[in-house]
């Protein structure tokens, strides 16, 4: 599925990813843990194609597809996916109209028929319901005025109308109450299957606990200085990232 | 590289205004210039009693004594006028009584525009579907009107303004100019002299006009100006929808556009006016378009009358347009919702007034002004009470939304409360399009382009949801292409 090798990236000519290299087979899940600055968000604008960060070598592919040539929105049509760890406001525009545009936006990028109202709506009903996420509030504009919760809430019900291949999910439990993470973690673990595979940023142990990662990545100084098994992400809960960071 | 991707996002900009074509029809001028022969050749052409002559050249005189205003903030080389038409027509145009004796030409020319001209195409549509009555001004006349039997069972007036003046003199007489008198300023009374045609609507006393009513301008003819008077009555508890659409080939050399709208809304009745103007903005350098000079104003006179102006302006080289309310009833409100989008090098300076003159009158402007390329954008508004005005309300919200870094954006509120209780709110934002937004929006697989679209909708959603909903879309669209090329 994504496959990274010696990947470097610059920030207004800083580097920050030095060297990173990382494989996520499909039907997996990769947890990405490391110190604040270590590079864990600028890894997931990498992989999306955010205008100022800047790949000076190495590569990125997606199932052999270079990553690194396409737009962003190319990107997203062939399933790649962020969960923004702060998720834009977007004034006067209904959140199931962004969704929906955007979904048409993915289809029809890739040969696809546009999916009808009625279908859509049937769609966003059931997930709205799994997520606990009240509809008419689908209605207002996307995130004006909701809560820290309420927009990560959001991003999961995006990522499940969209259903793409590849999901990064960038610090997805700050701002979530236990009740909340647990609603989002379902909302994300019904997304695991064998044709997909995601990467889940966090900080903190305490979301891993929900949502189970196959492989713990320790992101140090722009690159991956440490993997385990879920165990790892224990280790690093109770000693902290001391022994990575210089 | 980078000049070469300035110069695609040029022609693709060019290529965005769809209606610059020019039709090959036999057109009747007027000789070139300005001077009361053609002030009197006007009149005769469109067989006007006496006192229309009369009051043409009255205004004619006058005009000769003004000054062109320079107040906007608008730049522009000045106008000869004595280097333009004053009147095209096509020919062979003695009033059609029908569809059937339109230039095929002509009808093509509309269909061409998307309008829906043939009523039976109309009454094909959805079940259920509005009807829409529709006067086409091609341009210095009125080519056709439709759906005139139906409205005339019900008693409203839909004509052109040639023939209310020939049929229904009374009406006119009594009305025009009592809301912008010639003298108003120097485009209306240059209008007042020259005004060649325009849209006359009449609604009696207690009537809903069954039908949106709309007239479509065109402006086709080389140097010709068009000067179209369009005068709108409607009578106690009456009630109209109208609607207005602009477009024009694309011309090297500027064209002028300056109309006069005049609005009489007596007791309880209410009037709803809504333009979508995409004159010819000229092309990326600045060259050629329409210079849209225009005077529009509403008196409600009745008291708890309404009127509601909204405007979807994309068009023109340079706009300078203020539709106005003048509040005279108590208890009458005005509203103004807008749009402005300028992008290349477009000029816009435009806005509203809320003359409060009535007691216990309510006003209320939503402004809402995108600015991209190189263009200049002014929101211009007066809000006034004057002593007697008591317990005036007020609410303007005015937010401009920059695209790019050599645009502007103005915003200038006048407020002048003369009277205690006077309650008046002015709200105002300047944002940039923001880039954060934009690759939100990537990221879920928009184009860049259709990002700036999806959130430029956002930002003028309240305004959209004023049209009538057919025009909504159409008007959303409109200004998706006016801002295309214009995101790097």
């Amino acid at each position: 599925m994504l496959s990274i090798k010696n990947l470097s990236a610059t920030v207004a000519d800083k580097p920050i990813l030095k060297g990173l290299t990382l494989e996520v087979p499909a039907g997996e899940v990769h947890a990405i843990m490391g110190p604040n600055g270590a590079g864990k968000s600028t890894l997931s604008y990498v992989l999306t194609g955010r205008e100022g960060y800047v790949v000076t070598q190495g590569s990125a592919t997606l199932d052999g597809e270079d990553l690194l040539a396409l737009a962003p929105d190319e990107r997203a049509a062939r399933g790649v996916f962020l969960s923004f760890q702060y998720p834009l406001e977007i004034p006067g525009v209904p959140g199931l109209t962004f969704i929906r545009t955007a979904l048409n936006a993915q289809r029809k990028a890739r040969g696809e028929a546009e999916v009808s109202a009625p279908e859509f709506l049937k769609r966003a009903r059931e997930v709205a319901g799994s997520l606990k996420i009240d509809f008419e509030m689908l209605k207002r504009p996307l995130n004006v005025g909701f809560s820290g919760g309420e927009k990560k809430r959001m991003e999961i019900f995006q990522m499940a109308m969209l259903s793409p291949r590849f999901l990064i999910l960038d610090e997805t439990d700050s701002g979530l109450d236990i009740d909340a993470l647990k609603i989002v973690a379902e909302g994300v673990n019904a997304l695991r299957g064998p044709d997909r595979a995601m990467l889940v940023i966090t900080h903190y142990q305490r979301l891993l606990d929900y949502i189970k990662p196959d492989k713990v990545h320790v992101l140090a100084g722009g690159r991956i200085a440490a993997t385990g098994g879920p165990e790892l992400a224990h280790e690093l809960e109770a000693h902290g990232y001391d022994r990575w960071v210089a | 590289m980078a000049a070469v991707k300035e110069t695609v996002r040029q022609v693709e900009a060019l290529e965005a205004y769809e209606h610059g074509f020019v039709t090959d029809i036999a057109t009747e001028f007027a000789p070139k210039g300005l001077n009361a022969d053609i002030v009197r050749f006007i009149s005769a052409k469109k067989g006007e009693p006496e006192w229309m002559l009369e009051w043409r050249l009255a205004a004619f005189e006058r005009w000769q004594a003004m000054e062109e205003p320079d107040w906007a903030n608008v730049s522009f080389p000045k106008i000869d006028y004595q280097d333009a038409y004053y009147y095209a027509a096509p020919v062979e145009k003695e009033g059609p009584k029908s569809l059937d004796e339109i230039d095929p030409e002509l009808l093509a020319v509309y269909a061409k525009l998307g309008i829906p001209l043939k009523e039976q195409e109309v009454l094909l549509g959805v079940q259920g579907a509005p009807k829409y009555a529709v006067d086409a001004v091609f341009d210095s006349v009125s080519v056709v009107t439709t759906f005139k039997k139906e409205l005339a069972a019900v008693g409203v007036i839909f004509c052109s303004m040639s023939e209310a003046i020939r049929e229904h003199g009374d009406l006119v007489r009594q009305y025009l100019g009592s809301v912008v008198p010639t003298s108003d300023n120097y485009f209306a009374c240059l209008n007042s002299a020259v005004f060649s045609d325009g849209s006359f609507v009449y609604v009696p006393k207690g009537v809903r006009c069954p039908m949106e009513l709309s007239t479509y301008f065109r402006i086709n003819a080389a140097q010709s100006g068009q000067f179209e008077r369009t005068l709108i009555i409607a009578e106690d508890e009456a009630y109209v929808s109208y609607l207005e659409g602009c477009t024009a080939p694309m011309r090297d050399e500027n064209q002028m556009h300056a109309a006069v709208v005049e609005l009489v809304a007596l007791t309880d009745a209410e009037i709803k006016y809504s333009t979508v103007q995409n004159w010819y903005p000229g092309d990326a350098d600045g060259k050629g378009g329409i210079y849209n000079f225009v005077t529009k104003r509403a008196d409600c006179r009745g008291d708890r009358s309404k009127v509601s102006w909204t405007q979807v302006e994309t068009g023109s080289a340079i706009t300078w347009k203020y539709p106005s309310c003048v509040l005279r009833g108590d208890g009458s409100s005005g509203e103004f919702y807008s749009i402005a989008v300028t992008n290349g090098r477009q000029q816009a300076d435009t806005g509203t007034k809320m003359i409060h003159l009535g007691r216990d009158t309510k006003s209320r402007i939503i402004s809402k002004g995108i600015s991209a390329g190189h263009s200049s954008n002014t929101y211009r508004g007066l809000v006034s009470t004057n002593q007697k005005a008591a317990n005036a309300r007020n609410f303007t919200q005015c937010d401009s939304l920059l695209i790019g870094k050599d645009c502007a954006a103005h915003t200038v509120p006048y407020i002048e409360a003369r009277n205690g209780s006077a309650h008046f709110e002015h709200e105002a934002t300047t944002t940039r399009l923001s880039e954060d937004q934009l690759f939100y929006a990537m990221q879920r697989g928009l184009s860049r382009e259709d990002a700036v679209a999806l959130l430029v909708n956002g930002f003028v959603r309240e305004v959209l949801q004023e049209l009538p909903m057919e025009f909504a879309v159409e008007a959303q669209k409109l200004v998706a292409i006016s801002l295309e090329g214009s995101v790097g």
